[in-house]
């Protein structure tokens, strides 16, 4: 009995089943092993997620039109934010594209025919669905109020919330990034087609490697500061209780040694589907292939030196925040690297202007942006002041909205007719796409000058002169809303009425594209031999991979 | 499951260990292998937060930390690092008696030993040391009481023997999955699954033993040892 | 076509058992010399001993029992890149922890390190 799909009309060529009609019923899905189906379960969990993610947000910026707060009381204001943060951190952007794009796709970018370990895939979505059923638990039993950051003492001591169940909701789901990770790594080291040498990966998968080394190194240590906050907090001994020697420092040292290569877990995926991207709607190689695989791991290198800088106002030793503020300039340039490489990508390209092309387009634009005004945070001095205001929100929220977002919605839509077997319409696509653009923007640049002008993060009132921003800021987050509501409402149509899609709509490279759309179960009927670099366009010949 | 699919025609002879979606064994142990190193790392990582701030805890209040040393008693920890080093040459030689095609029976007696080993590790633990901890009140937050000669120390030295039993909890529990692991690998060898050609999840099972080993062979100095015996009635 | 990824890398290999006897026996040796060790007055140094000794344990089981020796690839890359990571963690909080009260204001946890260098360092 088939009760999760309708039954989907073959396309007309489609002789065979396809990894999508193979098998029908809640238990072929349930108990699916096929990392094709096993991203699709994550897809649909993680956008339930954003909606619960989102809803929160929308709350906040209707509290924040008034300066004496218009729907919420303070206390209520400080569940809000902790539980955007929480479930947007957590349990979105960490999982997005890896679980949902980097499931789909690895295997079939190197030419195998699964994951390695298949089973535990399977189990990373559980931990996942797990992990989400306990926050959503402790969410509708009160919340949390702690921020997504979870600092004691008040944590520990002070908070009345549901702090313990959040602590181990994202214990459960750290265990499924851990799996997701290893998985990646294996798959990418031992299951690579032949002649698939390291550099005739596409650089989609440079960026989920490197991704997966931050997961397996960085995660478990977020995992064990969580339980001994929840220690802490059940048996009433100081950990990181200064009265009993204890130093809060510790819990932010070893919370924020995860947390911050956490954030470039959630935009290194992003800058893999960007770089996918740049290069199939300029029709032409990427420039400095070699640069951005290298920088790729150099970021994840990087990225587990410079954590201090989230602690520069908190007391810490002011010899280690000098080297920290020098290793967190320095982890910029990868970055910049790779923007520098998908423009010289652009120039000369044979451009066209597709949805996909929209979302990376502004993500190189915004990702800038957020970048850049990192640097004054890395700053010592200007940390200083800027520490605590809508400036770090506007900051990470152009990297994490106006990047890692809008590169999970182009990578959506680009391999949405390979996963789906159907196209979607692209008018409607580009029009989402530019109403994000600009509800994006005008929800988030007012907070830059806010920031700066020194209002404060996680307030839920504040000095009449700063409404007019604020204003602004929640008249953005309406029009965003509306961009994310609309590709729900046409992707979904797709999936059921939309035009059937051929192996290659975009006539890009890549092994994917020469796969039928949906693909079959094993993905390939022969694994394929690769002989030629990534993105062998005609042109000028490539230097490496050849 | 008749989504799982069939190999594609003209495919190698189709051994009953070999998993659809690698080519060879080799690449299947190979990727197995990986995988549990990798899996290792995060452990190493994960007890790793507890070791550092330890480490920094006992940095910062050395004399504290030495006081909570010393109402741990070094025979019962030195008993339990010989006990997990004989349990680590037990499961190497588990491994060995599959690679070398020995008998089920071998197999299995040194899997066994290896659990009652792991067994004695966890019931020296709990019963010699826990309890005999619960019963002297020295457990934070469960059973506590401040003992006169520490003086101002004592705070510290409950945060000592908070990280005592969070690390050695932890690692407890690590055992207990092994354990639990030993007895599944029991089981498979009953069935007659390994020989010289597979013995895939007994190598690995192997590495993941050995690891918690490493975690006790840090554990012991750090938490018995620290500061020395020779002082005040060292016992 | 060269598979390296199939099965090359690391060819079967069998680890004699009189390797594994003597590793044992070296460690419940190294066990018992930490032990000892541990009630002779070593001052730091006591630490030190106690610490280098672990090492040598773990690099036995690492080798021997876990076959590292025996081995190229991977599994080695990923044991010192975790190592690795480790130290990084625990060499910057010790950093942090270690030098915070190294501010040049009287009375403060470290003055005495910094104050007397200050006119050195502000000439």
């Amino acid at each position: 009995m088939s009760t999760v799909v309708a039954e989907l009309p073959q396309a007309p060529s489609e002789s065979r089943p396809n990894y999508l009609t193979a098998n029908y019923g809640l238990k072929s899905w349930l108990l699916t092993t096929d990392h094709k189906r096993i991203a699709l379960l994550y897809l649909v969990s993680i956008t339930f997620m954003f909606a619960v993610g989102g809803i929160a947000a929308v709350m906040m910026r209707i509290q924040l039109i008034q300066p004496q707060g218009a729907i919420v009381e303070p206390e209520t204001y400080n569940k809000l934010f902790s539980i955007h943060g929480i479930v947007m951190v957590f349990f979105f952007l960490v999982p997005s594209i890896p679980a949902t794009l980097g499931n789909f796709l690895i295997p079939m970018m190197i030419g195998a025919r699964d994951v390695a370990f298949p089973k535990l895939n399977l189990l990373s979505w559980y931990l996942y669905i797990t992990g989400s059923l306990v926050l959503l638990w402790a969410i509708l039993s009160g919340g949390v109020d702690t921020g997504w950051t979870f600092y004691p003492p008040y944590s520990s001591t002070y908070s009345h919330t549901h702090v313990v169940a959040a602590g181990m909701a994202i214990f459960i789901a750290g265990f499924s990034s851990i799996l997701t990770g290893l998985n990646f790594i294996v798959t990418i080291h031992k299951m690579r087609a032949p002649g698939m040498t390291w550099f005739r990966m596409p650089l989609f998968l440079w960026s989920m490697y490197a991704t997966s080394i931050i997961f397996i190194l960085g995660t478990p240590v977020v995992a064990i500061t969580l339980f001994l906050m929840v220690l802490e907090r059940l048996f009433h001994v100081g950990i990181f209780d200064p009265a009993v020697g204890g130093d809060p420092l510790l819990f932010q040292h070893l919370f924020w040694f995860y947390s911050h290569p956490a954030v470039y877990i959630m935009i290194l995926p992003g800058m893999g589907v960007v770089s996918e991207l740049i290069t199939a709607f300029s029709k032409k190689r990427v420039f400095g292939y070699t640069a951005i695989a290298y920088s790729s791991m150099a970021i994840a290198l990087l990225s587990f030196l410079v954590w201090g800088h989230h602690m520069f106002v908190t007391g810490q030793s002011v010899y280690t925040s000098l080297i920290f503020s020098v290793l967190s300039f320095a982890v910029a340039i990868p970055s910049a690297i790779k923007v520098f490489n998908w423009t010289a990508t652009l120039y000369k390209g044979s451009i066209s202007y597709e949805a996909p092309m929209l979302y990376a387009l502004g993500f190189i634009g915004l990702f800038t942006m957020g970048g850049l005004t990192g640097l004054f945070l890395a700053s010592l001095s200007t940390d200083v002041h800027l520490n605590g205001t809508y400036f770090i929100v506007a900051h990470f929220h152009y990297i994490m909205v106006g990047g890692a977002v809008m590169a999970f919605m182009g990578g959506i839509h680009y391999w949405w007719p390979k996963m789906t077997g159907r196209l979607y319409p692209d008018l409607w696509a580009r029009l989402a796409a530019m109403i994000i653009f600009i509800g994006f923007n005008l929800t988030f640049f007012p907070q830059f000058v806010m920031g700066y002008l020194g209002m404060p993060r996680r307030y839920a009132v504040y000095p009449p002169e700063f409404q007019t921003l604020n204003v602004m800021s929640s008249a953005g987050a309406s029009i965003l809303g509306v961009g994310y509501v609309i590709p729900l409402i046409y992707l979904i149509w797709s999936f059921f009425y939309g035009p059937a899609a051929g192996p290659n709509p975009f006539g890009a490279t890549g092994l994917e594209w020469k796969t039928p759309s949906p693909p079959p179960t094993e993905n390939f009927e022969e694994i394929p031999v690769v002989t030629e670099e990534a993105y062998n366009y005609p042109g000028k010949k490539a230097v490496v991979g050849v | 499951m008749s989504e799982m699919a069939h190999p594609a025609p003209g495919h190698h002879a189709h051994r009953p260990e070999l998993s659809h979606q690698f080519e060879t064994v080799e690449q299947q142990r190979e990727a197995g292998t990986l995988g549990m190193w990798l899996f290792l790392a995060t452990e190493i990582l994960f007890f790793g937060g507890m070791f550092t701030s330890y480490l920094i805890y006992r940095s910062l209040h050395p004399q504290a930390f030495v006081i909570g040393s010393h109402l741990l008693e070094v025979k019962f920890g030195a008993t339990n690092t010989a006990v997990l080093i004989c349990s680590s040459l037990t499961m190497a030689m588990a491994i060995y008696s599959a690679q070398t095609g020995k008998s089920k029976a071998r197999i299995i007696t040194f899997l066994v030993i290896t659990m009652l080993f792991g067994l004695a590790f966890l019931g020296i633990k709990f019963y010699f040391e826990w309890y005999h901890d619960y019963l002297n009140l020295i457990v934070p937050g469960v059973a506590w009481k401040y003992q006169a000669g520490w003086g101002t120390h004592g705070p510290v030295v409950q945060m000592f023997m908070v990280f005592y039993f969070v690390m050695t909890g932890v690692h407890a529990l690590h055992m207990i999955v092994g354990l639990g692991i030993l007895t599944v690998l029991i089981v498979m060898t009953a069935r007659g699954r390994f020989g010289p050609t597979y013995s895939a999840p007994l190598d690995i099972s192997g590495l993941y033993w050995h690891f918690v080993d490493i975690i006790w062979i840090f554990l012991f100095p750090l938490l018995y040892l620290i500061g020395g015996r020779y002082t005040t009635g060292g016992h | 076509m060269v598979e390296h990824r199939l099965g090359e890398e690391s060819p079967r290999h069998l680890v004699p058992a009189s390797v594994y006897i003597a590793t044992w026996a070296a460690l419940l040796i190294l066990t018992a010399l930490t032990t000892g060790v541990a009630y002779i007055d070593l001052g730091v140094y006591n630490t030190v001993v106690a610490l280098v000794i672990a090492g040598i344990k773990m690099m036995l089981v690492v080798l021997f029992f876990m076959h590292v020796k025996y081995i190229t690839g991977m599994p080695r890359i990923v044991m010192i890149a975790a190592l690795f990571w480790l130290a990084i963690m625990m060499a910057f909080m010790l950093a942090d922890e270690l030098t915070r009260g190294w501010t040049p204001f009287a009375h403060s946890w470290g003055s005495g390190v910094i104050l007397p260098l200050l006119p050195h360092l502000l000439r």
